[in-house]
């Protein structure tokens, strides 16, 4: 377990006070795979290296498994450190020694004998699919092979907390699947807890449970994944968020709708098990309504499924009335798309249609 | 061509460079290592950053080297005295070798160190090594490559220094050139020691860029 609480941080270059942290608080539980997000810059890297105090808060404590990190005297603080990985960017691993040698530098730190050493060694490389590759350097691996070799190394001295600083960020989008898969049952088959900072929200959308999202030193959003995938309170989140999922509706979708188009339209989201149960059926079969629908969107997330859709629904007002309170009753949030008339007019003006164009939907909850 | 000088004379000139070059060089790495270490450790942002010994050991550095070597060699001769009994000879050069040599290697040893990622100091510290094992099992032998081609550095410069050597009696084949060939007008000793330290410096060189491409795994 990982809990940073009112972290500040502050650093001086060249007479001038840059603020990395402004008050963070965080609580990583145990199993967790935690993803913190955010642009460059925003002290996601600063943060990460809070919890192994390769960075120092200016204010602010840390706990790590309970014990606040500042407290410890450094022969403590080395011992902890040991009980938590940390795999890197550029996998940082040492060009002289051999993908066994690097391996097993933490527990030649430990000063375990040789005979102990080789078995978990030998262990972590089957482990991470390279047991043929012992002997060959860094050099001669691909950059998926170095961050597997990284990830071994992290491992073995058994942590119980993994830090990733970047860890797909210099890996194609198949190595990263592969790397995230690897994490993935890292997380599952040892228990152990993972912090993850990253700059993809499909990395965060792959194998986290839990996220953050942090700009200029502060989270801004925190919460369960499916959570704030689902429903992004900042528009930094939403811009994130969009990056995997389509929120917004397509400009062909727009121009196809014409002001004498019969119906209202409706936004639709729906998550978990209700995205499964035949819902649109029921509206149709129940319901005096004619239902179009105009874009939909189904996004996996863990394992649960998120969904958007945009919809037409035609019929007398008291009927639509009751369909939107079926709806809303399925748990289905739902809002009605501004007046179309309106809604195009402000699209010609492209001032306002820019600060428009993803909030044109005017929340109406299920009365 | 007539000359003044025999085999014996070279053969022993050249016995003399090899016993000078090669015990400075050996003291001069067993300080000169350990200063290029402690001014990497000990500078602002180091793992043992320490302002005090930093501010006192690279100024002092750069007084030492700023001595043309032949200052140097007269200037110690008391401490040289109380050193190794005696002011002239082989062993009486080796001392100001010694310290000729020892902040120069001190200071290419900070470069070759200062090139390892900070990356790799970052790992290091995450793993909590303490700072004997920083130093032994990341920062030494990641700069080994590095460090091999800094002492092929050093026993060149330390070829070149003996020359001055004879002022104290030190020998070797650079008083021999200087002696008979310049002093006595002798062009044949003057090319024949010539061309060995040409051979020498060529072969010092190659090979250590060999072993540090061996090193560096090229």
């Amino acid at each position: 377990m990982i809990e940073l609480k009112d972290i500040h941080k502050t650093f001086t270059r060249k007479g001038q006070t840059i603020e990395a942290l402004k008050g963070v608080n965080l609580r990583v539980d145990k199993g967790d795979i935690f993803g913190v997000i955010g642009y460059s810059g925003a002290g996601k890297s600063t943060l990460i290296r809070m919890v192994n105090y390769l960075e120092r808060p200016t204010k602010g404590r840390v706990f790590v498994e309970g014990e606040a990190l500042d407290q410890f005297s450094p022969v403590q603080l080395r011992k902890t450190k040991k009980k938590i990985g940390m795999i890197f960017q550029h996998f940082n691993l040492l060009e002289s020694k051999t993908v066994y040698d690097n391996i097993a530098i933490p527990l030649v730190l430990l000063k375990q004998d040789k005979k102990s050493i080789r078995e978990r060694v030998t262990e972590l490389l089957q482990f991470i699919g390279l047991a043929d590759k012992a002997d060959s350097y860094p050099k001669e691996l691909s950059g998926g092979q170095k961050q597997r070799v990284g990830i071994a190394r992290a491992l073995a001295s058994n942590p119980s907390i993994l830090l990733c600083d970047e860890a797909t960020s210099a890996l194609d989008p198949q190595t990263t699947k592969s790397i995230l898969d690897l994490l993935k049952k890292i997380n599952e088959e040892y228990h152990i807890t993972i912090l993850m900072i990253t700059h993809e929200m499909a990395v965060i959308q792959q194998i986290c449970n839990k996220v953050a999202v942090m700009e200029q030193g502060e989270i801004i959003e925190q919460g369960e994944v499916l959570e704030v995938f689902g429903n992004p309170q900042h528009p930094t989140t939403e811009s994130f968020v969009r990056t995997v999922i389509q929120t917004s509706v397509p400009e062909s979708v727009l121009q196809s709708l014409s002001p004498e188009g019969a119906g209202r339209l409706f936004k639709l989201k729906f998550a978990g098990g209700n995205a499964s149960e035949p819902i649109i059926d029921s509206l149709i079969r129940k319901y005096n309504v004619s239902v179009n629908i105009l874009f939909a969107n189904m996004s996996q997330i863990q394992n649960t499924t998120l969904g958007m859709m945009i919809v037409q629904l035609g019929g007398e007002d008291r009927d639509i009335f009751r369909a939107v309170e079926f709806l809303g009753s399925r748990g289905v949030e739902i809002g009605e798309l501004q007046d179309l008339q309106e809604f195009q007019n402000r699209r010609k003006d492209p001032v306002i249609a820019e600060s428009h164009k993803d909030r044109v939907i005017k929340e109406v909850t299920a009365v | 061509m007539n000359t003044i000088i025999t085999a014996d004379q070279l053969f022993q000139a050249l016995r003399e460079t090899v016993v000078m070059v090669g015990v400075s060089l050996f003291f001069g790495a067993l300080l000169g290592i350990p200063i290029g270490i402690v001014l990497v450790i000990t500078r602002p942002g180091g793992i043992l950053q320490n302002r005090f010994v930093f501010a006192v050991l690279n100024p002092l550095i750069n007084v030492v080297r700023s001595l043309p070597f032949i200052i140097l060699l007269v200037a110690i001769i008391p401490f040289t005295r109380l050193l190794v009994h005696t002011s002239i000879g082989t062993s009486a050069a080796i001392v100001p070798l010694v310290v000729y040599v020892a902040p120069y290697i001190g200071r290419l040893v900070e470069n070759s160190l200062l090139e390892v990622s900070p990356g790799i100091m970052e790992a290091a510290e995450a793993m909590g090594a303490t700072t004997f094992q920083v130093i032994w099992h990341f920062l030494l032998p990641e700069a080994f490559g590095s460090l091999i081609l800094t002492m092929t550095t050093a026993t060149i410069g330390l070829i070149g220094a003996t020359a001055m050597a004879g002022t104290v009696g030190g020998g070797g084949i650079g008083d021999l050139a200087i002696s008979y060939g310049y002093q006595r007008f002798d062009t044949f000793v003057i090319l024949v020691t010539v061309a060995i330290l040409i051979v020498f410096v060529q072969g010092i060189q190659s090979a250590g860029n060999r072993f540090a491409r061996k090193a560096r795994r090229d």
